[in-house]
């Protein structure tokens, strides 16, 4: 049962993104609780393709006769984490732009403002 | 991000941004051998650029750095990497019409353990180079556009 | 009120996904894996590259790449469209 642990890591990092997204008020810690949840999903798609006592699957001077780890969800985190660097980009220009128009960056006074 | 830091770092700089931008483009032609590809390499190049930009400011890169060219290299690299697609539209879309043919990088492979050949790999070396320049290229765009917008609102809610 | 009845929800969910992590398959042991074989056996052979993960990227799924490369050009133009205002 403590060889489950990779699993338990991934429930911790998206339960604190989560944790971030409902309790917190400011537009940057919004932010970085959204990042969170993207890369608890991320370690959640490499480790569901692990094999016991494999290598990475490059043929280039691997050792002989070892088993290789599968490469399909490797592949699909690739695309994965290009997907997050365009959202996590793209909301923070959208939290300068609400700097800059309201003058502050909490969500409740913002809410109340309505230009 | 308005005016550049000490000394100890512009030395430094000068230094090594040719060395890691260098690094970066190896990893991207090496994409078919060792680990990486278009994607990893593109992302080590844009983080030569942000080293850059935090050293010397924004006023000193942005005659280094054009915004219309880079630009320019993005949607290149976009059109290069979805016309290598439609070359072998014989068979299907993305078919690798070069691979073990003799052609441009179309040397046999070798089954088995091997050090690596720089000539095979066929589209999937070229479709390499075209990502990484794309991703290059997105990444310092993004990296410039929010630095030069950060120090307007700056300067505009200080009095 | 509301921050209390948030809080033991949010405490009930870990709870529930903290046990489905311990009830897994063990780690090391996945599911299915003829496909993935599959690649690693002929990937060498029709593409001609040593990096496996490269080809599955590029030639055995690169519609998806396209997918990719697509949505990070619209995020670039999204994000220039938003400064264009603010750098006058």
């Amino acid at each position: 049962m403590i060889g489950n642990f990779p699993f338990v890591a991934v429930v911790i990092l998206i339960g604190l993104g989560i944790y971030t997204l409902i309790f917190k008020k400011n537009l940057i810690k919004i932010a970085i609780g959204i990042t969170l949840i993207e890369n608890g999903t991320n370690l959640f798609l490499i480790t569901l393709g692990y094999r016991k006592g494999a290598i990475a699957p490059i043929y280039t001077q691997a050792p002989e006769g070892v088993k290789m780890v599968l490469p399909t969800p490797q592949a699909l985190t690739l695309t994965s984490i290009v997907i997050g660097v365009a959202t996590t980009a793209l909301i923070l220009s959208i939290a300068m732009i609400l700097y800059q128009k309201y003058g502050t960056l909490n969500t409740d006074e913002i809410r109340r403002l309505r230009g | 991000m308005i005016e550049e830091m000490s000394r100890i770092v512009r030395t430094i700089t000068t230094l090594i941004y040719g060395f890691i931008a260098v690094y970066g483009f190896y990893v991207i032609i090496h994409g078919h051998l060792t680990p990486g590809g278009g994607f990893q390499g593109g992302a080590i190049v844009a983080s030569a650029f942000a080293l850059l930009l935090v050293t010397y400011g924004n006023k000193n890169t942005q005659s280094f750095l054009a915004k219309d060219i880079l630009s320019l290299l993005e949607s290149t690299g976009l059109v290069l990497f979805i016309t290598f697609a439609f070359f072998g539209l014989g068979a299907t879309f993305f078919y690798n019409f070069l691979s073990n043919s003799g052609g441009l990088f179309g040397s046999p492979a070798t089954i088995g353990v091997n050090p690596g050949d720089l000539n095979t790999g066929g589209t999937i070396t070229l479709m390499n180079m075209a990502v990484g320049l794309e991703v290059l290229a997105a990444l310092g765009v993004i990296v410039l556009t929010m630095s030069v917008a950060a120090e307007t609102i700056q300067k505009k809610e200080k009095p | 009120m509301k921050k209390s009845i948030f809080g033991i929800a949010f405490i009930l969910f870990v709870a529930f996904m903290i046990l489905a992590a311990f009830g897994m398959r063990p780690f090391g042991e996945p599911a299915f894996s003829e496909m993935d074989d599959y690649y690693i056996e002929n990937a060498q052979a029709e593409t001609g590259a040593n990096n496996v993960v490269t080809t599955i990227v590029f030639d055995y799924r690169g519609f998806d790449t396209l997918g990719e490369a697509t949505v990070l050009f619209t995020a670039v133009v999204g994000i220039v469209a938003l400064f264009r205002e603010v750098a006058k």
